[in-house]
């Protein structure tokens, strides 16, 4: 055994504040969280609840099992993002245990805009789909949505990851053999009525759930038909005439309970690659990760301490711990599965650079899952470091990482910039779930380094003219740059775009990293085979 | 000495004998029912046979295969236990027709104790105190006011002729005694269309007292003590105990020579008990003698220390009794409680089915179950719904009180409702403390003893859920250990509870290290302790039981226990589509069968009547449509759940 030792004091007043400056933003994301969880308002919710429909977090709670952990993801989807209030995108997705099965859960949200996709719920929908893919989750779609935003059409319809991409995906993940299974609880309507329709088995609502292709009012200013949305698309045409839709359900309830019934019998075996052991918890309270990290990315403090409050037992079987010390590499278990860690513990030299491929490349042979603890400044600069060949070492640790098939799971604890974030798994390496803390920021580099960098270029072309910059013209030119950095860096921003898949409390963190390995767990560990490495 | 016993009885008291026998060295016979082919009392013996169908009148109460059993397993003697063929002159003669010994007393005192009038002849003839009363053809006022002062008021004014309380009239002074036989008379003319008065001393408050005698074949006769059962429900004891409290030495000599007395008059052999009614002058009048083993005979055998059971076989082999009056010691005190499956709630319906959890108290010197079933039995609906016999011994009353209700505490059944809480309110219960006791005890507590749980429900409902997500958390399992777990928000919890078929949600958010049921403010925790949960509310913590089995969750703690129903709307909605609602309530017979095939019925109108324990339910349409089949037939025996009528599908 390896126990890391903490060595903080709760009493100590740096401790206190930082605590304190933490909390403050966790209140916040609560807040805020909600918030979001009301969906549209009060008013539609009751307008909801009044035709008999249950919300889609009741839906899906009573779809889970109970007691059945729910893996949110992209709950701060399209946060701030349009002229429109889009809570959540207007579509709750994440993961939990239906009768054992971990599946995914795609539930629109009709009092938002009555569940018309926006960019952003396009987006949303893709990522739990790819989610689903890569972990191997059954989809069960709860479906009541007005199809796509007609406004926006552009931004939803033609692309390659846009609304047709949904239905690209079923079929793929059917052909795959991962299950694809349809609820269609409201409207359904359009290219929405494909998702029922590409299922591997669905259930309608009578008197609430509709699939046609053009509802009435098309149907009317085409052929002059006046047809009512029962009798065009309802639950008893679908499932006694068309067979669009394969079991009648008398209320959402009953189809809950009809769609946990056909999860059950499923037959589906996951992958287990990994095998948990018994669980012990760390060692040291998770709610003191508060008063470690703070909220001021630039005070230093020892990664390990973070570590400690999120693997089992606080054991930490240290890789290389005396060579590139400023990345900590080694073994653990959280919640059983075994992971490789890989957290930054200061700024990334060539020697940590090596380590991190090193570690990675062993993790990939053995395949143990990788967890990043990101939170990076960049790789060191200046003279000496690229005489010595940081660029080609940090080469290696991005093609270990770009090419490592083992299941990666990223949370960004601190700060995300520049090259660091390729290094440590950022968005584009693929992690398989990827979470945010919310005292956490990510752009290309430090918003006062942006700003510095900017200033420094004025300063030199007003030098080439024989100019100055005055220190309140410096000020005036920097501030707007700092300003856009922290509030395109801000979780809230960033979690908005779907960069990430959803921000957590910092006290959660294990519990989420136990979640995401276990979904992970359902699908197989491909062999890894590397790059090139640049010697 | 019996070599072979045959038992033609079944449950605890057939399990009973048997103990009793095969420590004797008799070998023992069970017969049993087509419903106890896998009985206790079946696998207990060394031999069994079946005798017939589950209905007793087919199997336990025929007389023939009784006999013919006994006799294809050459058993020498048949021990009837209680009930069924126990008091039955017919079954006992013809055990002696066929060479068979039957363990009860002779022939004629069988008879002679059967005929309630001509059994009061018989001890009035041997001295044994009657209730006092006039029951002459003289109607003459004069007289029946004499007859009264005679008596002694408060008198009982009764129609010769009546029933149900019509033309009954209870006279306190004899100023009252005109006036009321006016009225009295009135009353049972114009019901019974005949004023014939009967009188008879006004027990306002009395205690059933019963004494256990015994009689050998050699004329040796005495009395082991008294039994208190005047905790009564409907004629039914539910609570016994020995000795009698506050009975005077000289009380219970009397009663017991007058109990002597009463059994050799009648030339008694074996076990019998002289029923009393104990006024509170501390006079006692005769009520009635039963010529069996007793149900509460356990009592009596604690304080003792002898076993009644073996007395019978030693005086049915003809052996003498084993002790004399003078060696008879009382040690200490006894209760007895009837454990039964029924329903205090719903008039006390027997409530059958198995018995997916039976976890008795700890078994000890002073702690004794008599049981004829075992956790995964079934309580059938063919008979007594009895699952057990809680008895404890103490040196004192109150030492022995407060044992029973600690093990009434460790009883734990689920699958079907039970009395044990009926029984621990009636043991907790001041005036039984104080053993304030009469036959109208359980009438006159009513309220205390009823307490309504329905307000208990919502917190047992909490203890359910929160029992459920303490199991969540034990799980290895991620998606578990962090039970209802949500992002960045409390964790909730939540469990579907139905209440008649209609779904009501307990949802539990976290808080803390503990949980809420909002917008209740206080905060719930629960631990594993043991076999039980530690129940943490607010600032008090107490004990409970939560046994989950299929559809149901059983909280119990020492305040009560509450059965809930989880909610399936699959189950539901099966329920309701395969059979429109027309179902049992609940185990039970068909009385009537209102409709035929082909009949057009209107919604709500009355199908078919049902019976359970005296009390009827009416099967109503629960749709306008034609009956297409009726599933029962007037007397068939229906079990819960069953379909009983199906009607086409409403137009």
């Amino acid at each position: 055994m390896t126990l890391i030792t903490s060595t903080i004091n709760a009493k100590d007043p740096t401790f206190q504040a930082n605590h304190e400056a933490m909390q403050k933003v966790v209140d916040d994301l609560y807040a805020k969280v909600a918030q979001i969880k009301q969906g549209g308002g009060a008013k539609y919710q009751e307008r909801h609840l009044a035709r008999g429909k249950l919300l889609p977090r009741q839906r899906i709670e009573k779809l889970l099992d109970p007691g059945s952990a729910f893996l949110e993801v992209g709950q701060f989807a399209a946060w701030d993002c349009y002229d429109d209030y889009v809570p959540a995108a207007g579509v709750v997705a994440g993961i939990g245990t239906v009768e054992g099965v971990q599946c995914m859960i795609v539930a629109n949200d009709a009092t938002v805009k009555g569940g018309t996709y926006y960019p952003l719920t396009v987006k949303k929908h893709l990522r739990a789909q790819e989610i689903a893919e890569r972990c191997q989750l059954p989809c069960i779609y709860l479906v009541d949505s007005g199809g796509a935003n007609l406004p926006q059409q552009d931004e939803v319809f033609p692309d390659r990851d846009h609304f047709g991409r949904i239905f690209f995906n079923q079929a793929n993940m059917s052909a795959k053999g991962i299950p694809q299974i349809a609820v269609v609880m409201g409207l359904c309507t359009a290219g929405g009525a494909y998702v029922p329709a590409m299922a591997d088995e669905s259930i309608i609502v009578k008197e609430q759930g509709t699939i046609f292709l053009a509802g009435p009012p098309l149907v009317k200013a085409a052929t002059g038909e006046e047809v009512s949305a029962e009798e065009l698309g309802g639950a008893d045409v679908h499932t006694k005439i068309s067979g669009v839709a394969d079991h009648y359900a008398l209320n959402d309830d009953h189809a809950l309970a009809l769609a946990r019934r056909a999860v059950s019998r499923l037959n589906y075996q996951p992958a287990l690659p990994l095998t948990p052991t018994a669980v012990k918890p760390p060692r040291y309270p998770a709610s003191e990760l508060y008063g470690i990290v703070g909220t001021d990315l630039r005070k230093p403090y020892d990664v390990r301490e973070v570590i400690a409050r999120i693997v089992d037992d606080s054991d930490l079987d240290e890789f290389k711990q005396n060579y590139g010390a400023t990345l900590v590499t080694g073994f653990a278990r959280i919640h059983g599965y075994p992971v490789g860690i890989v957290a930054n513990n200061g700024i990334l030299f060539s020697e940590s650079a090596q380590k991190g491929a090193h570690f990675i490349e062993l993790c990939a042979q053995r395949k143990i899952p990788l967890v990043f603890l990101q939170n990076i400044t960049g790789f060191m600069v200046g003279k000496k470091y690229e005489a010595e060949g940081i660029a080609k070492h940090g080469a290696k640790m991005v093609t270990a990482v770009s090419c490592a098939q083992v299941p990666k799971f990223t949370v960004l604890i601190g700060g995300s910039y520049g090259a660091g974030n390729y290094g440590m798994c950022g968005r584009a390496y693929d992690p398989t779930l990827m979470f945010m803390w919310p005292n956490a920021r990510i752009s290309v580099m430090g918003g006062e380094q942006a700003a510095g960098v900017m200033a420094q270029v004025s300063k030199d072309n007003l030098a080439r003219q024989g100019q100055s910059m005055s220190a309140e013209q410096e000020r005036a030119l920097k501030q707007p740059i700092v300003d856009q950095y922290e509030q395109q860096g801000h979780p809230y921003y960033a979690s908005a775009r779907l960069w990430d898949d959803g921000i957590i409390d910092p006290a959660q963190t294990r519990a989420v990293l136990g979640l995401s390995l276990a979904a992970a767990n359902n699908a197989p560990i491909a062999d890894t085979r590397f790059g090139v490495f640049r010697m | 000495m019996l070599q072979k016993l045959l038992i033609a009885n079944r449950g605890e008291i057939a399990c009973r004998i048997m103990r009793t026998a095969r420590q004797m060295g008799i070998r023992t016979v069970a017969v049993y029912s087509a419903a106890d082919a896998n009985a206790q009392h079946v696998k207990l013996a060394d031999e069994s046979v079946y005798i017939g169908p589950a209905p007793s009148s087919e199997s336990y109460l025929v007389i023939d295969k009784i006999i013919a059993a006994a006799q294809a397993t050459g058993a020498d003697a048949i021990h009837p236990g209680y009930g069924f063929l126990s008091e039955n002159e017919r079954f006992a003669e013809a055990c002696a027709k066929h060479g068979l010994i039957f363990v009860g007393p002779p022939i004629p005192a069988i008879a002679a104790m059967g005929s309630k009038s001509a059994a009061k002849a018989i001890m009035s003839d041997a001295e044994v105190p009657l209730v006092p009363g006039y029951h002459g053809d003289d109607q003459d006022l004069d007289t029946l006011r004499a007859e009264a002062e005679k008596i002694g008021f408060p008198v009982l004014l009764k129609a010769a002729y009546g029933g149900g309380g019509k033309g009954m009239r209870v006279v306190n002074h004899s100023g009252e005694f005109t006036e009321a036989l006016q009225s009295a008379k009135r009353e049972a003319q114009a019901a019974f269309s005949n004023d014939k008065m009967l009188l008879e001393k006004y027990l306002g408050n009395p205690r059933h007292v019963e004494i256990q005698v015994f009689c050998d074949q050699h004329g040796n006769a005495v009395y082991l003590s008294e039994r208190d059962c005047s905790v009564q429900r409907r004629h039914q004891k539910v609570i016994e105990e020995a000795p009698a409290p506050s009975i005077s030495e000289f009380t219970r000599k009397a009663m017991g020579e007058a109990a002597v007395r009463a059994a050799q008059a009648i030339n008694y052999e074996g076990a019998g008990t002289v029923e009393f009614l104990l006024d509170t002058n501390s006079k006692f009048y005769f009520m009635e003698m039963n010529t069996r083993l007793q149900v509460e005979h356990p009592v009596t055998e604690l304080i003792t220390g002898q076993d009644l059971v073996q007395w019978q076989l030693l005086v049915a082999s003809g052996e003498p009794l084993p002790l004399a009056q003078e060696q008879i010691q009382l040690n200490g005190h006894a209760f007895e409680a009837r454990i039964y499956a029924e329903d205090p709630a719903h008039e006390f319906l027997p409530s059958t089915g198995p018995l997916t959890v039976l976890r008795t108290p700890e078994l000890s010197a002073h702690v004794r179950i008599d049981s004829g079933v075992i956790e995964g039995d079934e309580v059938s609906a063919y008979y007594d719904p009895m699952i057990a016999k809680l008895i404890v011994w103490g040196s004192n009353r109150t030492g022995a009180l407060r044992r029973l209700v600690t093990a009434l505490n460790d009883f734990r059944v689920a699958g079907v409702r039970t009395n044990v809480d009926f029984l621990r309110s009636i043991a907790n219960h001041p005036q039984f403390q104080r053993a304030e006791l009469s036959t109208r005890f359980i009438e006159r507590h009513e309220q205390d003893l009823f307490a309504d749980t329905s307000a208990l429900e919502d917190d047992y409902a909490t203890m359910a859920a929160l029992a459920e997500l303490v199991q969540s958390q034990q799980s290895q399992q991620a998606w578990f250990a962090n039970p209802g777990l949500q992002l960045n928000q409390p964790a909730q919890f939540t469990l579907t509870l139905q209440h008649d078929g209609q779904p009501y949600s307990v949802t539990l958010t976290a808080h803390g290290d503990g949980w809420q049921r909002l917008p209740d403010q206080r905060v719930w925790r629960a631990s594993w302790q043991h076999d039980r949960f530690r129940i943490h509310c607010n600032e008090r913590s107490f004990f409970a039981h939560v046994l989950a089995a299929a559809g149901d969750i059983t909280v119990m703690t020492e305040v009560a226990s509450i059965r809930l129903q989880r909610y399936d709307v699959l189950l539901e909605l099966q329920h309701e589509q395969a059979t429109g609602g027309m179902v049992a309530p609940m185990n039970g017979t068909v009385v009537a069968v209102l409709v035929a095939n082909g009949d057009e019925v209107a919604e709500g109108q009355p199908l078919l009547v049902m019976e359970a324990m005296k009390m009827e339910y009416t099967i109503r349409a629960s749709h306008a449509g034609t009956v297409e089949q009726i599933f029962y037939e007037s007397g068939e025996l229906v079990s819960d759940g069953a379909e009983l009528v199906r009607l086409s599908a409403s137009a």
